[in-house]
Formats: structure tokens, C-alpha cells, sequence
């Protein structure tokens, strides 16, 4: 009887941990593809699915394929080594910060030609401002952040940052939620460096910032879109990427790049250090910068693509000659990337929002 | 006027409680993608839900985490409570406290604990380190449920089947486990919810291209969140609520006879 009991008991608990082992196996590992594969790490709906299996197909290389939803969400996934990726698309500060702490690998251009040959020139020289000899980053999206304003609402066009301390238009201004672009508002108001670490000029943008307060109607991050939209607010800063689409659902909005300048962001495929599969990721990201390829992935993402090759190719005009999507980067001399400020820039930064927040 | 009050301050709980899913389902009828313009009523985000492979490979990675890991964690958990009961006062009351930790322990915490303890075993990261994880927050909450019955039973009804002859597991099958059933079922049913729910603690754990539906929702913040996944939530709240009626309803049946 008790021998029975035994037996009952032990093969219970064999058969769970069989269970467990299976499905452990089962599920880690992964399906290699033909020619290896390819482990890539980009923002939520940042690519078109369907880009991926042509390159899935065409190559034999199979895309495991993650997503982040922060800049800052990614860096310690990477920096941990829990998983190796072998590319990332980090925006221009982070990959500075990234290659300050040796994250990155070099690229090889040979290896990767689209992206000599389609990617414009432009785009590398605004690229210089985190990578100074583009020898880490390729740009994939890029945009510049702007004021949005509903032409019903308002008196005159507004053209500049100054306009949005106005009180005339006191609870009808939406300003971004986030230190770095809040900050950039003020700075250019004021006629400094987005990348100021001056304390003093720090201490004007901020007391700009808190004076400005009582006319904000709120401080949103994505809200901004559909505030507009629905007409809610009568000017709003946004990312150029957002602007074509909220016109789209309403005509009556207006986007411009200020007088005092502004910020231009670059998302950019990286090579990791460590990466794993180099050659596969040489492969993807030459694959990416192929002019057809990368205007499926315009016409999905609508976020501007500095992809010369690509925008020749769209047939609708008035994208193709957009102002918003395609800016004249030259007409500007007072657009500038974000760089990494340091670990105390940060917190100095984040400390002075911190106090404007509170105020 | 007491009654009436009664009803106006149900009603306000009811309306706080379920006005943020009613604007979610009508939205997801709502041929326009943005929440700021009504574009007529439309059933499109629903048909382009089940076109969407990868939401649909997420909500299948969610439930088939949901229901190994509470189904192992309850085999798990109830084994455990069983031994707990044949053990000595103090040592049984260090064993709860110790399983009831890692319930009030910050969701963050666990997950970046399990995280660095994978790394530091070489474990590779994928559905199995969420799983993994999962069966580990689950399990006290099927101890947590199945303990007060436990404690309920009468032992004299243990003993009197083996008296009549019985054998240890046919007597706990018999007698002991229907007396269980109950708090094993909601021990269950709390562990399936939670791993539903979970978003922290998978985000620290899961893999490269493995995602459940909360992380895959997450990281569409930079591009604003797809009208498919309301049509998704809008279908898991009715099929949730359909099964919540279907189980309230029948033991009232079953008392009327």
C-alpha cells in the first residue's frame, strides 16, 4: 500500500516536471532561419510587417523582432546583455550616449551600399551633431517638432515660440510632457543652445517655462493629436511625423517650424557592440535603405524618411513636396539634434522641470 | 429618501466603475481612427483585429501563459497547503509569511529580481522565463485561497475513511479534495486573472519577440494605440462578462428546484 502511494505521488510530480521541461523547450527554441538570422530591436509600430517577411524571404534570414516604447525603456534592456540584439534604433541623444559608453559597432558602408547611395546628405551632416563621423548611426526616421495651431482660433498665423506666451491665448496652448522638449521651447525663446548646460541660461528657460504656466492648458505627450483634432485646444506643439495625419482628419490645422528654430530628431539603425549575427544585421539594414523598401515603410509610418531615393518615388505631389514631411534643411540655421547631456546634465534637467512642474 | 440615496450612490460607483469600458466599446465602432471624431459607425477595426497577426500571436502567447502557469501554480499551491497542515505550529506560520511575500512585494521589484536572477543562471529568455515567473507570483495567491479551506475541514471525515478502509489517496480524492474544490477553483481563477492582468513583471522577463498583449500594447505608445485594440478589449470584457452571468446564474437555478 505504501509502496503504491509512493509511486502515485513520485509520478505526479514527474509528469509535472516533464510539463515544465516541455514547455520550456518548446517555447525557447526558436526557429533559425536558412542563413541564421537576425535579432532586431525598434519602436512599436515603427516598421511595416510586411517589409520584414520580404526580407525574411528574400533572404533566408530569419527576424526576431522586438519592440520598446522609450528611449530609456530600451538602453538598460540592451545594456543588461539579457538578450543580444544585434540592431537597434535608438533617437540621436541616446546613441550618443551609447556610443560615450562603447555600445556600438562601426559601420561598415562597403557592406551596407543603399545607405550610402539613398540615404541624403543632408541627413548624415545633421546626423554629425551625436555621431561626428557617422561612424555609428543611418538614419531611418527623422521629423522636427513644431506648433500646431487651428486657423479658426486663432487672430494671426503664429510663426513663432514667442506667440505661445501670448495671453491671448491663456488655456488654449498644449505644451509636450517631457523634459527635453519642454526645455527646447524655452531655450529658443530665449535664444539659447537645446544643449545648454550654461545654470544661468538654465535659470532664464525655466523661469520662461513657469511664467508660461498659467496659459498652458495642459502638458500632454500623445493627447496633442487628437486635442487638435477635435478642436480643443487652438495651438499645440507637435512632431512634424503627427502633423500630416491630424490635418488629414481636420483642415484647419496649421503646421510650423518657428522663426527661433527648433529641434530636428533622427531615429537611427545601430549595430550593437556584441551583436551576434553582424553580417545578417549589415544585410536587414542595407535591405531597409532599398528606396521600395523604405517607402512602404514611409507610407505605413508617415514619419519622414531621409531616404533621398524613396520620396522620389511617391506618387501623391503633395506629399512628395510636402513642407511638413520634407523641410528644406538648409532654408533653417538654427535647427539642432539633441545631444546626450551626462548623467548630471540629466538630472539637472529633470531637477529644474521637476521645480516648473511644482510651481 | 435613505433608499433613494442608496440607488443614486450605487449608481455613481456603477458609472465610475464602467464609463471608461463603455467609451472603449463605443470607440471601437468608430470608423474614424482618432477618439475626436465620431466617423460613423463601422465594424472595420473588428475585421482588421483578426487580420492582425501579431496582436492575435500576443493574445494567444497571453492566454497559454495565463493558463499553464495558473494551472501548475494551483497543482503547486495546493500540494503545498496539504503539507502545510501536517506541519508544526511555528514552522507552518514561517512558511505563510514567506509565501506571502512575494504578494505584497512591489510588482517591479519581482520582476527585476527574476530578470537578474535568469542572467545570472544563463537562462535564455522566451516564453519560458515568463512562464516561469508567472507560476511563481501565482502560486501564494492559490495558497492564499485554498488555506482557509483547509483549515475549515473537519479531519475527523479523513480519518474515517481510512478507518472503512480506504487508502491515503483514494481517501483524499474522495473526501478531502471535493471539500477543497471551491477555494482550489478560485485559487485558480485569481491566479488566470492575474497573469492576465500582468504587465510589470513580463516586461522585465519575456524574451526577444515573444509578447502578451499587455507589453505588445504598451509599446505602441510612440505611435498612439491602434483602434484593433479597443475591438480586442471591447470582445474580452463582453466574453468575460457573458461567462461572470453564466456562472451566477446557475447555482440560483439549480436553489429554485
Amino acid at each position: 500500500m505504501k509502496m503504491n502511494q509512493r509511486f502515485r505521488l513520485n509520478s505526479i510530480f514527474v509528469l509535472l516536471a516533464l510539463l515544465t521541461v516541455i514547455s520550456l523547450t518548446g517555447c525557447t527554441s526558436s526557429v533559425k532561419g536558412v542563413n541564421g538570422q537576425v535579432i532586431v530591436y525598434n519602436w512599436g509600430e515603427y516598421i511595416d510587417p510586411e517589409t520584414i517577411r520580404m526580407f525574411e524571404e528574400e533572404s533566408g534570414i530569419k527576424v526576431i523582432y522586438d519592440e520598446f516604447e522609450t528611449n530609456e525603456s530600451m538602453y538598460p534592456k540592451v545594456e543588461s546583455g539579457a538578450v543580444a540584439y544585434d540592431i537597434a534604433c535608438p533617437s540621436d541623444y541616446m546613441i550618443s550616449r551609447m556610443i560615450e559608453n562603447g555600445m556600438l559597432s562601426e559601420i561598415d558602408y562597403e557592406k551596407i551600399p543603399n545607405a550610402k547611395k539613398n540615404i541624403g546628405a543632408e541627413y548624415y551632416d545633421q546626423a554629425k551633431g551625436f555621431d561626428p563621423e557617422n561612424k555609428y548611426a543611418i538614419p531611418y526616421c527623422w521629423g522636427t517638432v513644431g506648433i500646431l495651431y487651428n486657423q479658426t482660433m486663432v487672430d494671426e498665423p503664429i510663426t513663432r515660440w514667442e506667440q505661445l506666451w501670448d495671453e491671448k491665448y491663456a488655456d488654449n496652448i498644449l505644451m509636450q510632457d517631457s523634459v527635453r522638449d519642454a526645455f527646447m521651447v524655452s531655450e529658443m525663446l530665449n535664444g539659447f543652445s537645446m544643449n545648454t548646460l550654461d545654470p544661468a541660461e538654465l535659470e532664464i528657460a525655466k523661469e520662461s517655462l513657469i511664467r508660461q504656466k498659467p496659459l498652458v492648458q495642459a502638458y500632454v505627450v500623445d493627447q496633442v493629436r487628437d486635442k487638435m483634432i477635435g478642436g480643443e485646444s487652438a495651438i499645440g506643439v507637435i512632431y512634424s511625423g503627427e502633423a500630416i495625419y491630424t490635418q488629414q482628419e481636420n483642415p484647419d490645422l496649421v503646421y510650423v517650424i518657428p522663426e527661433e528654430g527648433t529641434n530636428v530628431w533622427i531615429d537611427c539603425w545601430v549595430i550593437l557592440k556584441n551583436a551576434p549575427n553582424k553580417e545578417n544585421a549589415e544585410k536587414f539594414i542595407d535591405f531597409m535603405c532599398r528606396p521600395d523598401i523604405a517607402l512602404i515603410n514611409f507610407e505605413y509610418i508617415t514619419y519622414s524618411t531621409p531616404n533621398v531615393a524613396a520620396r522620389d518615388l511617391i506618387e501623391d505631389e503633395s506629399v512628395k513636396n510636402s513642407e511638413i514631411a520634407f523641410p528644406d534643411l538648409s532654408q533653417y540655421d538654427n535647427l539642432e539634434t539633441y545631444v546626450y547631456l551626462g548623467e548630471d546634465g540629466d538630472s539637472l534637467y529633470n531637477e529644474l522641470w521637476k521645480e516648473v512642474k511644482s510651481y | 429618501m435613505k433608499s433613494a440615496a442608496k440607488r443614486i450612490y450605487i449608481a455613481l460607483i456603477v458609472l465610475f466603475l464602467y464609463a471608461p469600458i463603455g467609451t472603449l466599446m463605443v470607440l471601437s465602432f468608430n470608423a474614424s481612427k482618432t477618439r475626436a471624431k465620431w466617423g460613423g459607425f463601422s465594424f472595420k477595426w473588428y475585421i482588421a483585429l483578426f487580420q492582425n497577426e501579431e496582436i492575435l500571436r500576443a493574445l494567444a502567447n497571453t492566454l497559454l501563459i495565463a493558463l499553464l502557469s495558473s494551472l501548475i501554480a494551483t497543482v503547486i499551491g495546493t500540494i503545498a497547503c496539504i503539507a502545510m497542515t501536517g506541519m508544526k505550529r511555528q514552522a507552518k506560520s514561517i512558511l505563510m509569511g514567506i509565501t506571502n511575500i512575494p504578494m505584497l512585494n512591489a510588482d517591479i521589484v519581482t520582476g527585476i529580481s527574476l530578470m537578474l536572477l535568469y542572467i545570472s543562471l544563463g537562462i535564455r529568455f522566451g516564453m519560458g522565463t515568463i512562464l516561469l515567473s508567472h507560476i511563481t507570483f501565482n502560486i501564494p495567491y492559490v495558497i492564499l485561497s485554498v488555506m482557509p479551506r483547509m483549515k475549515q475541514l473537519n479531519p475527523s471525515t479523513y480519518e474515517a475513511a481510512l478507518d472503512l478502509g480506504s487508502s491515503p489517496i483514494n481517501a483524499f480524492f474522495k473526501v478531502v479534495f471535493p471539500d477543497l474544490l471551491p477555494g482550489i477553483l478560485s485559487g485558480f481563477l485569481m491566479a488566470f486573472t492575474m497573469s492576465l492582468d500582468d504587465f510589470i513583471i513580463t516586461h522585465f522577463t519575456k524574451g526577444v519577440g515573444v509578447d502578451t498583449l499587455s507589453t505588445k500594447i504598451y509599446t505602441e505608445i510612440k505611435k498612439g494605440i491602434k483602434p484593433e485594440m479597443y475591438a480586442l478589449s471591447s470582445l474580452i470584457f463582453v466574453t468575460v462578462l457573458t461567462l461572470l452571468v453564466l456562472i451566477n446564474l446557475s447555482p440560483d437555478k439549480k436553489e429554485k428546484k
